[in-house]
């Protein structure tokens, strides 16, 4: 068996990690985006700006964060930040 | 005598730059198109020039660039392109015939896209071995453009027509290391040309619908489902390149460059990080190119020798991964 990741270890630590902290790492990382801007119960569509390439962003992003790889069925299966969030943590 | 890999690349004449792309979509700015691409300038084929003319033109430029390389002692031609001249006869029969190769060279298409560079050499390597044949002209040449929708912006930011031709010979096999490969048919639709062939072929309704746009995409249509791309490679590029170092018994640190296929420059970021690539070792030429799809990585690989940051004696790891879904991976010692 050979690793595929050299030893990396998701970024932060999930376990205490809440949705509203889950939403500012979102925030964070679509440029452009004011830190409050963003609530879990929001779309995650209808953030400003939200494109085909932000779907690429969250997918990258939640892997690099939980070491979770989504698809885009899983994505286009939820609507809310929290709702990604949830699913996000039932996949760890 | 020469080193028995040699490899060159031809790109067409038309440019197309941020600036004129963001013309023609006025809701983007040029910075938000390199921003979501990793691209400045992709090239473009005439739509009467197709992939076997960008394949013999880079072939005529090695031979140009090479003086000791020789037609007559070509007994392999493999031709690497999904934008053939036909469905029938296969392409390399016809690049045969525009080189004046000789009779008793075996020409075959590999139409392997994004791995395709990596099946070539595998293939070239196991014939180069086997003693059946002695020195082999590898083309890949793509047109994407003739199947890109007009208003498929992305497919536009991303992609570059372009064509690369290597030599290898008997000497030059040396040179390749082993070799990981790998298929999921299920990825097949992720990234595909639709109305292509012979399944779902092109009607009177495909025509009427694009009667108005240029070429009236006879060639079929190109689609991606970019968010199956990006998982797709998240999840197996960086298993290739831990398989590609067991099956050579190389060690990460061992590897002095990587070059993978130029997929864009979001993956290419997102791969780098995940596989835990410093960036001094990670060839990245994109930006001037574009994704030229199966030309890619020997694109690349010129360019990092030209640029002096692939150098002899260097171990270079070679991942292509995309279409299909395949995949493969190899490691070159210059």
């Amino acid at each position: 068996m050979v690793s595929d990741t050299h030893g990396e270890e998701p970024l932060l630590n999930y376990e205490v990690m809440t949705v509203v902290e889950f939403t500012r790492l979102l925030e964070k990382e679509f440029e452009d985006i004011e830190e409050g801007t963003l609530i879990p119960s929001m779309n995650y569509r209808e953030i400003p700006e939200f494109s085909s390439m932000h779907a690429l962003i969250l997918i990258a992003l939640i892997d690099s964060e939980f070491d979770v790889l989504l698809n885009g069925e899983d994505l286009r299966s939820v609507n809310t930040i929290e709702e990604l969030f949830n699913l996000v943590t039932e996949r760890l | 005598m020469n080193s028995g890999f040699l490899l060159t690349y031809y790109l067409p004449d038309n440019v197309v730059t941020n600036e004129e792309l963001a013309d023609q979509f006025p809701d983007v700015t040029p910075e938000q198109i390199f921003k979501q691409s990793g691209v400045r300038k992709r090239y473009l084929t005439n739509p009467d020039e197709i992939g076997s003319d960008l394949a013999c033109k880079a072939a005529k430029k090695l031979f140009l660039e090479n003086e000791s390389l020789v037609v007559e002692e070509i007994d392999l031609l493999i031709m690497c392109t999904l934008s053939p001249d036909f469905k029938a006869p296969s392409t390399s029969v016809f690049v045969h015939e525009q080189l004046g190769l000789r009779e008793d060279c075996l020409s075959i298409d590999v139409p392997m896209g994004c791995s395709g560079y990596i099946y070539g050499l595998s293939l070239i390597k196991a014939m180069i071995t086997a003693g059946l044949v002695k020195n082999a002209l590898f083309l890949l040449a793509e047109t994407s453009s003739h199947a890109t929708h007009s208003e498929d912006l992305y497919l536009r930011m991303i992609f570059s027509d372009g064509a690369s031709a290597t030599y290898i010979s008997k000497e030059g096999i040396d040179k390749i290391g082993d070799f990981v490969f790998g298929t999921d048919g299920k990825g097949a639709k992720s990234l595909f040309v639709d109305r292509s062939a012979t399944r779902n072929p092109v009607d009177q309704n495909w025509i009427t619908q694009y009667k108005d746009e240029p070429g009236n995409m006879l060639n079929g249509r190109m689609y991606m489902d970019g968010a199956e791309i990006v998982t797709f490679a998240i999840r197996r590029v960086p298993k290739l390149l831990a398989e590609t170092l067991e099956k050579n018994n190389l060690s990460f640190d061992d590897i002095d460059l990587f070059i993978f296929h130029q997929a864009s420059g979001f993956i290419l970021h997102v791969l780098r990080r995940k596989c835990k690539i410093p960036e001094d070792k990670f060839f990245v030429y994109l930006e001037e190119v574009g994704n030229t799809v199966s030309s890619s990585i020997p694109i690349a690989l010129k360019e990092a020798i030209v640029q002096g940051k692939a150098k002899k004696g260097m171990k270079i790891m070679l991942l292509g991964y995309g279409i299909g879904y395949t995949w493969g991976g190899t490691v070159i010692k210059l």
